[in-house]
């Protein structure tokens, strides 16, 4: 839906205007020809895009390694059918220059849209954060054949090995044939962890409700669209995912401490990295949490994303978790597709969220593990890159670890699916706990190979 | 934002209760005067730079306010957005400037001779005297809405400008973003330096996007005539000196904004004004002369006094902390200055801190002696 502009501006204001700018008047003349912003067109050739171009010399992050000014020059001017813009992507990064060590994404996608307007700058920043997957070659796997099985292993402390796939009897029906994950009918193996070790198991991802504008860019009646789809189709969820909503704007004290002592509760971001991306505004509009009655189940409305989908429980049944997860998500698929929604999800880039980092599944399944002489060893980080894993603080993201709890969680997101990425985070868990278990008796470890990265 | 037409006409596809912020715990200007009919009948507009209602007012949305202070709730993005939405902010204005109408004009007076003293405030008790305002250049969007571009554009603009004084205000301009530690350091020492916005009030209307791009500080070599560049405002301009002599400190302070005026005009990009509204600013509250005249004044006795407040709003002045807005007082030492902006001149707003700050550093000595003071409290002005 091109043509951003409808109204015709008094032809005086303009004259005026343009004249103020500098304009000239063969410049007014010509332009006040046009059907529409004059002002704007004016701007942009008063101000090309070598005057817009942000300093980045201090920048460490995605967003700044990829813009040089050519793509600038070649984006700044274009529009998302939401007429949603490059620079929106970019301000998030613009503002905050990042750190030596941690490199940000630096840009947000404003609606499906952005990836395929602003490709140019998003697919080699996708490639930059996600090992080199490249959105213009390759494919997210989504893993629809069920008979596919990979090569048990007995030696359970080797990791990639124990990926054991128990073919489903049943075929994939045509209902589910674009549903990317109807690979949860197959099951994960190993997937019961020492609980002397594991304290919780967690697995979450995002989804994007298609045709409505992501956080950043949603106005206050599309994200209440959003929560109304979400939570109409919560409501119809039953038996151990029944559950309840509750609005952030609304909910009473009582409930907000509640929903603080059960770790569900999510506050206004202060993060610049998310407050310069305009995800923020309107604080508490439209926000809210869900979760079932069981307290296993979560659903976060309109934080980061659209939806934070979340199981968890205590203890080290990741395999039930993972099980929880996939049957609730797909209940929830089904209640807002009856709807006549969707989720955004392409195959180029699985699942559409606001950050480039959390493409294709958006899963992170991690656990909370005791990992007190394994942590000390100097070889911890690297066992965790070759594993593919990452660590954490049991805050989250960007917290230091108490004691010697970690979380410990899948790194990647894009190029494997959810059932690869869970077994990988199952495999990896396991072996550190195999590694914990033999420093603890005084025995050597070994860093295992390095998993790679994509089929091929 | 200068992006666009943010999203706008899009949202024209949902019903005007769909969009309507919901302002029920908000206390600000901006959700007293704001109704569903106001918001329905300026949504779809824009000024010629394109921005909308919803730009307006974000900075209101996202800061429901405090029980105890009205923020103003809203900001501009050009000089045009006084003109097109007008319905929002002329009720606005009013509420903030003490009931001044949409036709009521606005008088200019920058001629330092017409301010009669002011150059006696004992400085016992008068520690610093200080003058700002703030000044947008035609023909470049504000703050809140302007591009990188032009950002660089009004920096470009003012350091030639500046840069061109002579005299006593021969100076340097010292970009944010290039600084030295040395000089960083210097310019902190000397309480000129500026920092990131934090406050949410600012950020959350833009403002500090792309920091510290083509932001920063210029001083004269005197360091007492100093100017902002691209913070809240276009140009906040600053004349201060330790003491009490605000008559000279007001010398300055108009002698150099003539100046500087001259030479933003030869090059055709003058400072926003109307006979309405006087000096165009960012954000509603500092409309008119955008001037706030102070002083850091040591009143221990008259400020523990019941009277006190009464007092400072009689005179039509309003007490800060010396950390400046939103601080607390340090010692009994208070900054005191004029409250009003718009509908009365330059001349006559610092006319009343001089009178006022006398009269209550007579006040406090006075205290001090033990005396009562009642008799000395002034009628309102």
């Amino acid at each position: 839906m091109a043509g951003p502009f409808t109204r015709l501006i008094s032809g005086r204001n303009t004259a005026v205007l343009l004249a103020s700018l500098g304009a000239g008047t063969m410049a007014t003349g010509f332009l006040m020809t046009e059907n529409n912003s004059l002002v704007a067109e004016a701007k942009k050739m008063l101000y090309p895009p070598s005057s817009d171009f942000p300093d980045l010399r201090k920048h460490n992050n995605c967003m700044a390694a990829a813009l040089t000014p050519a793509v600038y020059a070649k984006l700044r001017d274009k529009l998302t059918p939401n007429n949603w813009t490059l620079d929106q992507c970019i301000q998030t990064g613009v503002d905050n220059p990042g750190h030596p060590f941690i490199k940000t994404v630096g840009c947000v996608a404003g609606d499906e849209e952005s990836y395929e307007v602003f490709a140019e700058l998003f697919d080699p920043i996708i490639k930059d954060r996600h090992n080199g997957y490249d959105p213009r070659t390759m494919t997210h796997p989504t893993d629809l054949d069920a008979s596919k099985v990979f090569t048990p292993s007995h030696d359970l402390s080797l990791p990639g090995s124990s990926v054991h796939l128990s073919a489903a009897p049943t075929c994939v029906e045509p209902y589910f044939s674009f549903f990317p994950v109807s690979v949860f009918l197959l099951q994960i193996t190993n997937g019961v962890f020492d609980e002397k070790y594991v304290l919780s198991s967690r697995v979450r991802t995002g989804r994007s409700i298609r045709g409505l504008s992501l956080p950043p860019a949603c106005s206050r009646a599309e994200r209440r669209e959003v929560e109304r789809v979400v939570v109409m189709a919560l409501a119809g969820l039953k038996g151990d995912l029944a559950g309840r909503y509750y609005g952030l704007g609304d909910m009473t004290d009582k409930e907000q401490q509640q929903l603080i002592d059960d770790h569900f509760l999510f506050d206004k971001p202060v993060s610049p990295l998310l407050t310069c991306a305009f995800m923020a505004r309107d604080w508490p509009d439209a926000r809210g949490i869900w979760h079932n009655n069981e307290k296993t189940f979560l659903i976060w409305v309109n934080e980061e994303d659209h939806t934070r989908v979340i199981s968890m429980e205590k203890g080290g049944n990741m395999k039930r978790v993972f099980e929880r997860f996939c049957r609730g998500l797909k209940q929830v698929e089904q209640l807002i597709q009856e709807r006549g929604w969707e989720f955004m999800w392409n195959e180029r880039l699985g699942y559409i969220l606001t950050c480039p980092s959390n493409l294709g599944t958006g899963l992170r399944a991690g656990v909370h593990v005791r990992l007190p002489n394994l942590s000390k060893d100097s070889r911890f980080s690297k066992i965790l890159d070759n594993l593919r894993l990452q660590k954490r603080g049991t805050g989250g993201v960007d917290t230091a670890a108490t004691g010697d709890t970690f979380d410990i969680s899948n790194n990647d997101r894009l190029g494997k699916s959810e059932v690869e990425l869970v077994q990988l985070l199952v495999d990896g868990v396991n072996y550190l706990i195999e590694c914990e278990k033999k420093l603890e008796k005084g025995h050597d470890i070994k860093v295992p190979a390095p998993i790679t990265q994509f089929r091929k | 934002m200068p992006f666009g037409n943010t999203h706008n006409n899009f949202k024209l596809n949902y019903k005007v209760e769909d969009e309507f912020p919901d302002l029920s715990k908000h206390n600000n200007h901006m959700a007293k005067v704001l109704t569903k009919e106001i918001y329905g009948k300026l949504r779809d507009k824009q000024t010629p730079s394109g921005y909308t209602l919803d730009d307006v007012i974000q900075t209101g949305v996202d800061n429901p306010g405090h029980p105890f202070i009205m923020t103003v709730g809203c900001v501009a993005g050009d000089e045009e957005s006084y003109e097109i939405f007008k319905d929002l902010l002329d009720p606005i204005i009013s509420d903030r400037h003490s009931g001044y109408k949409p036709t009521d004009k606005h008088k200019t007076d920058l001629n330092f001779e017409n301010l009669k003293g002011g150059d006696d405030l004992d400085p016992n008790y008068v520690l610093s005297s200080r003058v700002r305002t703030g000044r947008s250049i035609k023909g470049f969007t504000l703050p809140p809405h302007n591009s990188r571009g032009e950002r660089r554009g009004i920096e470009k603009l003012s350091v030639e400008a500046l840069t061109s004084l002579d005299g006593e205000f021969k100076g340097k301009y010292y970009p944010l973003k290039s600084m030295t530690d040395a000089e960083q350091d210097q310019l902190i020492n000397d309480h000129f330096l500026f920092d990131k916005p934090v406050s949410p009030l600012l950020t959350c209307a833009g403002m500090a996007r792309d920091w510290p791009d083509a932001r920063g500080i210029w001083h004269n070599d005197n360091k007492s005539f100093l100017v902002w560049v691209n913070e809240e405002d276009h140009l906040r301009v600053i004349s201060m000196q330790q003491g009490g002599n605000m008559r000279e400190v007001f010398r300055r302070f108009c002698v150099g904004l003539n100046k500087i005026e001259e030479i933003f005009k030869k090059h055709n990009h003058g400072f926003m004004w109307n006979e309405h509204l006087g000096y165009i600013l960012t954000c509603p509250s500092n409309l008119g002369t955008g001037l706030r005249g102070g002083v850091h004044v040591k009143l221990p006795k008259l400020s523990t006094h019941a009277k006190f407040e009464e007092i400072l709003t009689r005179l039509r002045l309003q007490k800060r902390g010396t950390g400046g807005v939103d601080t607390a007082s340090v010692g009994g030492v208070f900054d005191i200055s004029n409250a009003d902006r718009l509908g009365s001149s330059e001349v006559a707003q610092v006319q009343l801190v001089v009178d006022g700050v006398k009269l209550m550093v007579e006040m406090e000595k006075k205290l001090e002696k033990g005396e009562a003071i009642d008799s000395m409290i002034p009628a309102q002005k």
